[in-house]
């Protein structure tokens, strides 16, 4: 759109032609207030705060719904416009509670700034309110229609927006209400109730103190709490979260989870879990002292020093004895990248095995390699809002990656991009997409072979051939389209129809995972076979500083075989629960010393003969890496009084096996002026890491229990984490690329498949989600759904 | 998708319905109108009915509530088999509206929006039922009646106990 | 049912038919009847328009706007089909003119609608009815048939080869449906809620099609118009209000009823010889014009002629021709009480301004109407209303304003000698009905 010129308080301003005049003016620091207006939804006009005055308009005008146009002269504030909007807050305040010493909203409100504003609060009001009881909508949402100024904007949200439609307007007049979709009197308990999918994002948007959340109400005021932001634990896309924080007797409590400044790579969404499943952390089952069993069998509290020594003997035992290839180590997909990295290397470098993995939830192995040799080929979790074209194969992003769906959602509805959905199930996303494939089931395999030119395979995919083949044209006259992957497609079925979709010019791709560092399990080399940045173990140069095996270790499924076998001396587990998520036979565990860190006894750590009890993502600082490979970091929110780090305790651990921790942890002044003398395994090597930083003005890190030192490493040695500090420390995501080298890869074909999909639903987030009393109301909740189909919300994809 | 198996509307009723989603440019159109002619049906717009509409139009029933709830003919509890509905607006008012709602009172012995037990009459005060130059005015179910006195009101509630007023059919 | 009045000084043009049976479609087409819609075939749009300019017919619904300039606002081409909308939701306290129009003469209005659509190049018109007026919903769904039966609706009308339905729709009562933008979403089945304006009907209308949308005496008049001519049809009203107008007369008149009347009669006339002057004799305290929108006036005020300019410049508006009639009997309180107790009923509730205000204004003159007032109360009366004025969304909220600001102001001391205990006029609604009503 060419830009127009117009006039605001006496400021040339231009914008582009169709702006309207409430979001030109924000451009240009003029703040025009506003209760209904929100960008990205549908223009309300009914609050009537935004009025402005346009010369030659005989009345004043509503900003948000006037398009700049040239020559338009526009004025802000005169004593006109403030006294409409006085009057306006006057009107409003009339039936009113004024509550605000009580309400949650209280100090984060927008109609007590406004009232501040223009001077509204004396009320010359002498008549009665209307009062309605406050709503127990679910755990989630509660609703108080006093103080709800009928702005509209929760409607939007959740129907435009969430594409939910579980909220309403009833009545009219001064009797309106918001209205849920369970009226009362179709609900068990005669109350009115949300069959929803519980994202919050009403209560976000919502002005006033009208829509509360059940986790926060009441519990303390915006300014009695610090604010931390940092990226969800739970699904793939990595959120920014801003956590609120209360100094509690022992540590600092997470009490609030929102979307506070909306700057993160998520924007305007938050969902369910981002925004309330912080409260695992402070689940009363939880960990707080470390626990050696006992020749009895029993577990019995230890200090930390006992329980280090115990295993760091134990461990350096068992490598010198039973060799490192007895040894089995399993990480996390959701500590951060330094502690995967570190975990690997750990592993290689201490433990001497390459028996390592992790529960993947993708194939990014064969992704990346699929990928190998290509620049420019990977989408960020933000060119979901802007693709012009996005085919989406398998998946159902609303329930395993919500901020992908959100993105999807309003990429379709605002910028007019075209949704392609393939899928083996009416996933809820077919209704945003130009074209839906229908497709049998187990059908990706097929339909991966067709595009990539195996005609035949055609009808195994689907019944209607034909369908198949417009689709497949329509596909391939996108110019600049999104691929998104769901974990269906692996191996060399991942290959086809990312070589199909690398004939497409300008095609970009995702491989949707479900952790917040799924990707960067994989990424850090928390793999039998792969190094960091998918670099193959023999014959590799990047890591030749590294002391590792050069036979490919036991994969996942593997070790348990060893472990059965009685071949498994010793399994280290970092943030996992394979036994429950693998079904493995606790007795196949008998014979191995099992080292867990955790923070909670979960069906693998009851089985451990130490347990380090863990302190979670929102514990400690570091990076993560989401589905998409955007790196962000990671900041300190809750603290707790008992628990360590993975970082720091496997720092512990390698101390007390006696490893050389410079070698470990590239940590400590003084190693330049030696030039690494002292340090690297070859002698007579210079300390390449402290050349690198010098080369990069960087200093380096003075502790060994700094993540950051790790991060340098990983910055330096990792092929496609050469990333930009400034950017990341300035707490921006940055969109990395996998550097798979294109030689000397293991064979996609002949690889064993060791996804397993999570299958999480909305309300479930792993071994982790259990820990969550919200997540767990919440599914009691919605086990209390009315048989009839309210709501158009589809149960989790199997 | 019109056609319902095991509807809860007449026969007739159904039949209108099946045709009626057709005739807009966009099958919503029939929304208001269903609602009115199963209320006049049924006798209010019931949990039942939403349910059915809302399959037939392809809505959501929070849609439909929604909708229903903002046109004050529509009630979602039952009346009396003659619904009373007495003007007093301007135009009535100052010809005497409020006496001949008073006196519907005080004949039926109820209030505003209250159902005689019988269940054979039902009051309601509204506003102008536009018949303000033959105010005042009040309407039985749909049929008009104007110029009225307290005792034109006696006479048409005899007829109508005696069974020669109209149903809402 | 209403009955027919009559008076000498009347010009029947769209009552021309009334109490003749014209119901029926032979003796409606035995009176003339879609002869114009035939001609305007003949002699397509531009011709049709040109006629409804020449006519200076303003529109029947309130606002006055020229019919021949909004029907020439619809693009000729266009995407989406176009549509004509018959405003026939009549709700406006103090009018009942259409229902007059609909019971005696419901062909008139679907020939109009046809014609409407020849005009824009339409080939679907609605006719949209308040729910309450079911019988008269029966009797145009009956016209309707008949004209279908007869070949002049539907394929090929009258041999021609021009399409044209029509299609009913009745309201569920909601007196805000009847502002244009809120009929549209309510004959799309949502809420009666207005639309943001601009886009404005005649480009986005129902459906998102351009459409035309009258008040149904509006459309009535079209076909008379081709008749007689536009220039014919101008020369009976005043000057930039052609023809004349069904006006409502109701209230504490001798010879209450709905008379036509040319465009600028008289509105001492109207009451005083048209309507037979005051019921038994009692003088005359204040009228409300054109439906209870509009400003009330004083009884020295009404040397006016009966037209959209010379009501407006009187302070007031000609409104939908509803004029009601309050003699010395009446307590102005009460019935400023009686009148926003109304808008507060019908507020859709979209927006602030009207929401609150109507609500707030309510409650406060209850109070005062039950004794309990005190001095600020007529001010703040004021201070709300002229806050209301020009802020809100859709025009309700003016509607709900004017008569509010015009009462206080021109009855003030009647406000503040009721508030000091001396009541004026003779108060009828108890306070049990104030409680229980609304
Ligand atoms: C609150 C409100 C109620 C209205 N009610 C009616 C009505 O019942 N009938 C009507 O014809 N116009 C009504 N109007 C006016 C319509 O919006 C519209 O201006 C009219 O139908 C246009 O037709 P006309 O140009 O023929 O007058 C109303 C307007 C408002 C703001
Ligand atoms: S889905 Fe539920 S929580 Fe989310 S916006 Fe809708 S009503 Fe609110
Ligand atoms: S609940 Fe909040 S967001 Fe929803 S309408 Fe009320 S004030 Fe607006
Ligand atoms: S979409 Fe994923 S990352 Fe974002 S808040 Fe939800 S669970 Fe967390
Ligand atoms: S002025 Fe506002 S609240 Fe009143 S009817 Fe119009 S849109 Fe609704
Ligand atoms: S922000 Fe413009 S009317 Fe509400
Ligand atoms: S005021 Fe009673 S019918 Fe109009």
């Amino acid at each position: 759109m060419p830009d127009v010129k117009f006039t605001v308080d006496g400021k040339q301003l231009t914008a582009p032609a169709g702006t309207f005049l409430i979001e030109a003016c924000k451009t240009n620091g003029i703040e025009v207030p506003a209760f209904c207006y929100y960008p990205g939804i549908s223009l309300k006009a009914a609050c009537r705060m935004c009025v402005v005055r346009i010369e030659k308009m005989p009345k004043l005008q509503t900003a948000c719904t006037t398009p700049v146009s040239e020559g338009m002269v526009v004025q802000t504030e005169t004593p006109e416009i403030a006294q409409a909007r006085k009057a306006t807050l006057q009107l409003l305040l009339g039936n009113h509670p004024l509550d605000c010493p009580v309400c949650d909203a209280g100090g984060e409100c927008e109609l007590q700034d406004m009232t501040f504003k223009y001077g509204a609060a004396e009320s010359f009001y002498a008549e009665p309110k209307h009062h309605r009881e406050e709503q127990k909508w679910s755990p989630v949402v509660y609703y108080d229609r006093p103080r709800c100024i009928l702005c509209y904007r929760c409607i939007s949200m959740c129907g435009e927006g969430m594409d939910v439609f579980a909220l309403g307007i009833q009545a009219r007049g001064s009797s309106s209400v918001i209205a849920p979709n369970v009226p009362a009197q179709m609900s068990p308990d005669d109350l009115a109730h949300v069959d929803c999918e519980q994202c919050g994002m009403c209560i976000d948007a919502c002005p006033v103190g009208a829509l509360t959340s059940g986790t926060y109400r009441y519990k303390t005021r915006p300014w009695e709490m610090n604010h931390v932001s940092t990226v969800c634990t739970h699904c793939g896309d990595g959120c920014k979260t801003t956590l609120g924080v209360r100094s509690t007797s022992d540590g600092s409590e997470i009490v609030r989870g929102d979307n506070r400044d909306k700057s993160g790579i998520n924007n305007d969404f938050l969902c369910n879990k981002g925004r309330y499943a912080f409260d695992f952390a402070n689940n009363e089952t939880r960990i707080t002292q470390p626990l050696v069993r006992q020749p009895n069998g029993e577990l019995k509290p230890v200090s930390w020093e006992t329980a280090f020594d115990h295993v760091g003997k134990k461990l350096r035992e068992l490598r010198d004895t039973r060799g490192g290839k007895s040894i089995g180590v399993i990480g996390s997909n959701r500590t951060t990248n330094e502690e995967a990295y570190l975990l690997q290397k750990f592993a290689r470098t201490v433990l001497g095995t390459n028996n390592i993995d992790h529960h993947r939830t993708a194939d990014y192995v064969s992704f990346a390699q699929s990928l190998a040799g290509n620049t420019d080929r990977t989408a960020s979790l933000r060119d979901t809002l802007t693709a012009s074209a996005i085919l989406l194969v398998g998946g159902d992003p609303t329930i395993q990656a919500p901020g992908t769906a959100w993105n999807i959602r309003t990429n379709v509805r605002n910028h007019r991009g075209r949704l392609y959905v393939a899928n083996s199930a009416e996933i809820k996303l077919r209704r945003q997409a130009k074209s839906f494939l229908h497709l049998a089931p187990f059908g990706y395999s097929a339909l991966a072979s067709y595009f990539a030119g195996d005609a035949a395979a055609g009808s195994e995919a689907v019944g209607d051939t034909d369908a198949l083949t417009t689709f497949r044209e329509a596909i391939k006259a996108e110019e600049n389209l999104l691929i998104l992957i769901g974990s269906e497609l692996r191996g060399k079925d991942l290959k086809k129809l990312i070589d199909f979709g690398l004939t497409l010019p300008g095609a970009k791709f995702a491989l949707i995972s479900d952790y917040a560092n799924s990707r960067g399990a994989a990424d850090m080399g928390l793999l039998p076979d792969l190094l960091p940045g998918y670099t193959p173990l023999a014959g590799n140069t990047t890591f030749a500083e590294y002391n590792t095996p050069a036979a490919p270790g036991l994969d996942m499924i593997e070790i348990f075989e060893a472990a059965e076998r009685g071949d498994l001396s010793a399994l280290y587990v970092v943030g996992s629960n394979p036994v429950s998520r693998y079904g493995i036979d606790p007795a196949s565990l008998k014979d191995t010393f099992v080292v867990v860190q955790d923070m909670f006894l979960t069906e693998t750590a009851v089985l451990a003969d130490v347990i380090l009890p863990a302190a979670n993502l929102y514990e400690k600082s570091g990076s993560v890496t989401n589905s998409y490979g955007d790196l962000q970091l990671v900041s300190k929110a809750g603290d707790r009084a008992g628990v360590r780090t993975d970082f720091e305790m496997i720092v512990r651990i390698a101390d007390k096996m006696g490893a050389n921790m410079r070698e470990l942890i590239p940590f400590g002044k003084g190693t330049r002026a030696d030039m690494g003398q002292s340090r690297g395994v070859h002698s007579g090597e210079a300390d390449r890491h402290a050349v690198w930083l010098a080369a990069n003005n960087m200093e380096p890190k003075l502790s060994p229990f700094d993540p950051f030192a790790i991060l340098d490493e990983i910055q330096r040695l990792v092929p496609g984490y050469n990333l930009l500090r400034l950017q990341l420390l300035s707490g921006n995501d940055q969109h990395l690329q996998p550097a798979a080298s294109s030689n000397g890869l293991v064979q996609i074909g002949s690889r064993r498949d060791l996804v397993l999909p999570a299958n999480d639903t909305l309300f479930t987030s792993g071994t982790l989600g259990r820990y969550s009393t919200m997540l767990s109301d919440l599914q009691h909740n919605e086990s209390l759904r009315p048989p009839t189909g309210l709501t158009q919300i589809q149960p989790a994809a199997d | 998708m019109s056609e319902i198996a095991n509807t809860i509307f007449s026969p007739e009723l159904a039949a209108r319905f099946d045709k009626l989603v057709t005739i807009y440019p966009l099958r919503r159109s029939a929304l208001v109108p269903m609602l009115l002619y199963a209320q006049d049906e049924v006798g209010y717009v019931s949990d039942a009915v939403i349910a059915e509409i809302a399959e037939r139009i392809g809505l959501l029933e929070l849609d439909v509530r929604n909708v229903l709830s903002y046109y004050s003919m529509l009630r979602t509890k039952p009346a009396g088999k003659y619904n009373v509905q007495v003007c007093t607006n301007i135009s009535c008012m100052l010809r005497g509206g409020y006496e001949i709602l008073d006196h519907c009172k005080h004949k039926l012995g109820i209030g505003h929006k209250e159902t005689t037990s019988d269940g054979v009459f039902s009051l309601e005060e509204v506003e102008c039922i536009g018949a303000c130059c033959w105010a005042p005015a009040i309407q039985i179910n749909y049929d008009f009646h104007d110029d009225l006195t307290p005792e034109k009101v006696d006479v048409l509630f005899q007829m109508y106990r005696d069974g020669q007023g109209k149903d809402v059919k | 049912m209403p009955t027919l009045v009559s008076h000498p000084d009347e010009v029947k043009v769209v009552s021309r038919r009334f109490g003749q049976g014209a119901a029926d479609i032979d003796k409606y087409v035995e009176l003339d009847g879609y002869k114009a819609v035939q001609e305007a075939i003949a002699k397509g749009p531009e011709w049709i328009i040109n006629e409804m300019k020449a006519s200076g017919l303003r529109g029947r619904g309130g606002a006055g706007f020229p019919t021949g300039m909004k029907w020439s606002f619809v693009p000729k081409q266009s995407e989406k089909p176009k549509y004509v909308l018959v405003n026939g939701d009549e709700s406006e306290p103090g009018t009942c003119k259409d229902h007059v129009l609909f019971l005696h003469d419901p062909h008139s209005v679907i020939e109009g609608t046809m014609i409407a659509g020849l005009a824009i190049g339409s080939k679907l018109g609605f006719i949209y009815l308040r729910g309450e007026y079911r019988y008269l919903l029966k009797i145009v769904e009956k016209a309707v048939a008949d004209a279908y039966a007869k070949g002049f609706l539907g394929k090929n009308i009258f041999g021609t080869g021009v399409d044209f339905d029509v299609i009913t729709q009745t309201g569920a009562g909601a007196y805000e449906v009847g502002e244009e933008s809120a009929l549209m979403e309510s004959l799309e089945g949502k809420r009666g809620v207005p639309r943001i304006k601009p886009p404005f009907p005649a480009v986005v209308g129902l459906y998102g099609g351009p459409t035309v949308i009258n008040n149904a005496e509006t459309i009535a008049n079209a076909p008379h118009i081709l008749l007689m001519g536009g220039e014919a049809y101008a020369k009976l009203g005043s000057e930039r209000n052609g023809g004349t107008r069904l006006f409502g007369i109701s209230g504490h008149v001798e010879r209450p009823g709905v008379y036509e009347l040319p465009m600028g009669y008289s509105l001492r006339k109207a009451i005083y010889d048209v309507a037979g002057g005051i019921k038994d004799g009692k003088k005359l305290k204040a009228i409300v014009p054109g439906g209870s929108s509009c400003p009330v006036m004083l009884p020295e005020e009404i040397d006016v002629g009966l037209d959209f300019d010379q009501m407006g410049k009187a302070g007031t508006m000609l409104g939908s021709g509803g004029i009601v009639v309050l003699d010395e009997t009446v307590s102005i309180v009460e019935f400023a009480l009686r009148t926003i107790a109304f808008y507060q009923h019908e507020s859709c509730g979209w927006c602030i301004p009207c929401r609150e205000g109507t609500d707030w204004i309510k409650k406060t003159l209850t109070r005062v109407y039950n004794g309990g007032g005190n001095k600020k109360d007529v001010d703040n009366v004021q201070y709300l209303a002229e806050n209301m004025l020009g802020r809100t969304f859709c025009p309700l909220g003016d509607a709900a304003a004017m008569p509010t600001i015009a009462f206080v102001k021109k009855f003030r001391k009647e406000f503040e000698d009721y508030i000091a205990g001396n009541k004026a006029g003779t108060p009828i609604i108890t306070v049990e009905q104030l409680v229980g009503a609304h």
